[in-house]
């Protein structure tokens, strides 16, 4: 196996995924919108993942080597997470509105990086995304594969340290 | 089709509309070096063996991709390209790793062919002494990148003559590589057949069938005129 990509399932009920879905199907599944589906992936995942342009390429129809020639000639997507842990601030309206702002500084402050940045130790990327599609829980972020909902500044950077504090894995 | 005419060193030629250069040239029993070019294959212009002066145009063109025009005027040989040539096929030397000596397609080689019409007895630039990975997971064929040159002719049959669209380049420049599927290893692609089209129409010894030994591997193209004129008949209502 080449070593850079990364294996993640997806999950049908992920509001990362949602949110492609709903890029995908805004653009009627047109073979040619895949740069702009797989922005939106990059975005709301942080990087794009083996089975996530699989997916792509399914609902496209597009051949999946195509899929992984595109996605590996543009500087902008990357293809393995930045940070071992990904935390994505939601930064749609409703987020917005309820505090997602504030909540994105925070974490900005507490990790020393902006959003679309990695930690120097590689520990955590943040990132943010517009819309993650999960109103009703705004404000809402993800940290990896979790949702939470709503969330506040303080119990942002509680989860985000409390993640940071398990010794880094070995690899 | 409308006639044109043209000049082909220092030669009137007629041509008809639509036909690139080489075409024109080839019919007129001029020879001029190709490697991504592929009777067949939709033209990529890739390789660059084949450019052609164009008097009036500032720079080379490469003549697979390049349709003739009236009133033309075009070289096909000189000084000039012949070096050009020598060094795109001493590139190609230099940026993958081609030991002949111990590879299945030696002697029957399009590469090395190349190399010895143009008279290259040695590469001017640093060997990149790349040791890249081979992918012999394929139970029949494999796939060994340190003797690819890129001219995705297994990417292109792939895709319009088989319709599995299974190769593909991943990356960009010197790191560009051939990937099955999302980079998988060929065995275990979902999409490929195993119909063998990409062994066969590949110019080196990159892409070849498993145990054949030195020099063993030749390599067998008529099926894709065959094709290629059974789906044109067929699209015409004839039987095919
Ligand atoms: S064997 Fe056939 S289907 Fe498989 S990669 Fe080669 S051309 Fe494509
Ligand atoms: S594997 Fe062979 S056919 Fe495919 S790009 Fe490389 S040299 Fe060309
Ligand atoms: S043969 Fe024309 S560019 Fe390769």
């Amino acid at each position: 196996m080449s070593g850079d990509c990364c294996e993640h399932t997806l999950l049908v009920d992920d509001p990362r995924l949602k949110l492609v879905e709903r890029a995908m199907k805004r653009l009627q599944y047109q073979p040619d919108a895949l740069i702009e589906v797989l922005h939106t992936a990059q975005e709301a995942f942080g990087y794009l993942s083996r089975d996530l342009l699989s997916h792509v390429a399914a609902q496209l129809k597009l051949p999946e080597s195509q899929v992984f020639g595109v996605a590996t000639f543009y500087h902008f997507f990357t293809l393995r997470p930045k940070g071992e842990h990904s935390c994505i601030v939601c930064t749609g309206t409703a987020c917005y509105v309820k505090g997602a702002g504030e909540i994105l500084n925070t974490l900005e402050q507490a990790a020393g990086i902006k959003a679309g940045q990695t930690t120097a130790d590689g520990r955590l990327s943040l990132g943010t995304a517009r819309c993650l599609g999960n109103c009703s829980l705004a404000p809402m972020i993800t940290i990896d594969d979790t949702v939470y909902g709503p969330e506040k500044p303080e119990g942002a950077v509680d989860k985000l340290n409390r993640l940071l504090e398990v010794p880094h894995e070995q690899g | 089709m409308p006639a044109i005419t043209l000049t082909i060193n220092n030669d009137l030629i007629s041509a008809r509309q639509g036909q690139t250069l080489l075409e024109v040239a080839r019919e007129h029993g001029i020879e001029i070096p190709t490697l991504c070019h592929l009777d067949g294959l939709e033209a990529m212009g890739g390789c660059r063996l084949c450019l052609v002066e164009l008097q009036g145009a500032p720079r080379p063109v490469p003549s697979c991709v390049t349709k003739a025009a009236e009133g033309m005027v075009v070289t096909t040989h000189s000084d000039k390209l012949v070096e050009y040539r020598k060094m795109l096929v001493e590139l190609l030397l230099a940026e993958r790793t081609h030991t002949c000596s111990i590879c299945v397609q030696n002697n029957n080689c399009e590469l090395q062919t190349l190399a010895a019409k143009l008279g290259i007895d040695h590469v001017r630039f640093d060997y990149l002494h790349q040791q890249l990975p081979m992918d012999a997971s394929r139970e029949r064929f494999a796939l060994d990148h340190n003797r690819c040159v890129l001219c995705l002719r297994c990417v292109r049959v792939c895709d319009a003559v088989e319709g599995a669209h299974t190769w593909d380049v991943r990356g960009r420049g010197s790191t560009s590589r051939i990937v099955a599927d999302l980079d998988r290893p060929w065995g275990t692609s979902t999409s490929c057949t195993d119909c063998g089209k990409c062994v066969q129409l590949c110019p080196t010894g990159a892409l070849f069938k498993k145990g054949a030994t030195v020099g063993e591997m030749k390599k067998e193209r008529s099926f894709l005129n065959r094709i290629l004129e059974r789906r044109r008949l067929a699209a015409q209502g004839g039987t095919p």
